[in-house]
């Protein structure tokens, strides 16, 4: 469980985040949307410790993150695994080095212990006999996929996704989002998922917060979502045609 | 930034793998081209020289004499350095600057990893390492050069040059040395301002060619500013 607390972060005379508190919770999907530019990024960045708030606590597990030095957030980082926006792939690493290198760095397994562990990683995401490819040479799809397998390949006990679905086709948008929440029950992970697509939210948000200019505007799930009264939320999730005439159905 | 390079590595094997990998794409890669021009500069600074100092009263060996002052103190360890810090530097500035752009530092930092001793470590230390050793081969390449031009043009006799070459031992020793000094904190500048400015790129693809582009003119300047120091601490 990840809770944060108060936070605020402002660049150059710009509120960033105000006052955000909410709860992770372990074992689910958490999801932050919002309109691009809300903050969800930076707050993202926040609670990973890419960027200090000027502002509030965030807690991993009753450890609280912020207070640390950067020795003990290093520990905490390790039991992380993110996979960002663009995949952040290392260019130069073949898909098998990808997801070896936490390996390599932090673990003790010897090489065929490393291996086996690769290839059930790749062969969790349905990545097979890809291993010697270079990132450049595989799908954005894959490259999404690969790098997950790289954020799992330590078990970490919390998984971070930055827009997972941004760049893909509505069909791998799916596949990837059913992934993140089977990987999410199997290793009963605290995952958090950026994201400001409503497909992923009605498929995987079982904790949501809706961040509107820099605020935590709205909680629920993807059942409340559809039927709360908060008009900059209805504005977000029923912005389409296709979403406005469905909830005149529903009613 | 300086400081993070000697934090405690996460593991000895990973940063020595780095090690070698930057000798190689930092040093070994730039050899050829290294090589190809210290021959023609020790060919061309033969001929401009024998030809400016035509005269039956000055000897032949003197051109050998000259060409090697000129490639041991100057040319190997500073043009060399300087064509090193467009080709090297560059490169050291736009990697580190798409791996920023592209989030993979970040990737590195949330793993826990200290990504300016993983990714910065290897390269100046690599850089301090295989940059004497390019100068030498530029050296030799040099002389190698400037023989086959005074064999080839006829302008001195080669063994004229050989000669040349071979006077002066003990300031030889003196001269490579200095060369190698200088080598090694102009290969500590240009790695450095390099990766400082890939490092600390924000941005997109523009501001990664526009820090490559600093990166070069830093360095470039830092190295003929240490050259004037280093002469005057060294030389003198």
């Amino acid at each position: 469980m990840i809770e944060i607390k108060n936070i605020s972060k402002t660049f150059q005379d710009v509120k960033v985040l105000d006052d955000i508190s909410f709860t992770f919770y372990k074992g689910k999907t958490n999801l932050i949307i919002g309109e691009s530019g809300s903050g969800k990024t930076v707050l993202t960045k926040c609670i990973v410790g890419l960027l200090d708030p000027d502002e509030g606590e965030i807690s991993y597990d009753g450890r609280m993150f912020s207070s640390l030095k950067m020795k003990e957030k290093k520990e905490i980082r390790k039991e992380l695994g993110m996979l960002f926006q663009a995949g952040a792939l290392f260019d130069s690493l073949t898909v098998e080095e990808n997801v070896a290198f936490p390996l390599k760095i932090f673990s003790d397994m010897s090489r065929s212990e490393m291996d086996d562990r690769v290839n059930f990683c790749l062969k969790r995401v349905n990545i097979e006999n890809k291993n010697n490819l270079f990132p450049a040479e595989i799908s954005g799809g894959m490259q999404k996929r690969v790098a997950i397998a790289r954020a799992i390949s330590m078990n970490p006990k919390y998984l971070f996704c930055d827009e997972p679905n941004s760049g893909l086709d509505p069909v791998t948008a799916i596949v990837i989002d059913e992934l993140i929440k089977e990987i999410t029950e199997e290793y009963n992970m605290t995952t958090v998922v950026i994201t400001h697509d409503m497909n992923s939210v009605l498929e995987i948000g079982e904790n949501i917060m809706f961040i509107y200019q820099g605020k935590n505007y709205w909680t629920g799930n993807k059942e409340s979502i559809l039927n709360t009264d908060v008009k900059e939320v209805n504005d977000f999730v029923y912005v389409s045609k296709f979403l406005r005439q469905f909830k005149e159905k529903i009613g | 930034m300086i400081a993070a390079l000697f934090s405690k590595p996460e593991r000895i094997s990973a940063y020595w793998n780095r090690f070698i990998e930057e000798i190689i794409q930092l040093g070994i890669k730039s050899i050829f081209i290294v090589v190809l021009m210290s021959a023609f500069m020790g060919a061309v600074i033969v001929i401009q020289t024998a030809t400016a100092i035509d005269s039956a009263w000055i000897p032949d060996y003197t051109v050998g004499f000259t060409v090697k002052h000129s490639i041991i103190l100057e040319f190997s360890p500073t043009i060399i350095s300087l064509i090193l810090a467009g080709k090297v530097g560059s490169n050291i500035a736009s990697e580190l600057g798409t791996m920023r752009v592209t989030e993979q530092i970040d990737a590195l930092e949330i793993m826990g990893i200290n990504s300016r001793g993983f990714l910065i470590g290897p390269k100046v230390a690599g850089s301090m390492f295989i940059f004497p050793v390019i100068i030498i081969f530029s050296m030799v390449f040099g002389f190698v050069g400037g023989w086959f031009a005074s064999y080839g043009t006829g302008l001195i006799p080669p063994e004229q040059f050989i000669e040349g070459i071979r006077s002066f031992s003990y300031e030889n020793y003196e001269h490579i040395k200095y060369a190698l000094i200088k080598t090694v904190v102009f290969a500590f500048l240009i790695s450095s301002v390099s990766s400082y400015f890939g490092y600390y790129t924000k941005g997109g693809a523009l501001e990664v060619g526009k820090n490559s582009t600093k990166a070069v003119v830093y360095s470039s300047i830092l190295i003929l500013l240490s050259n004037v120091l280093l002469t005057q601490l060294l030389l003198i």
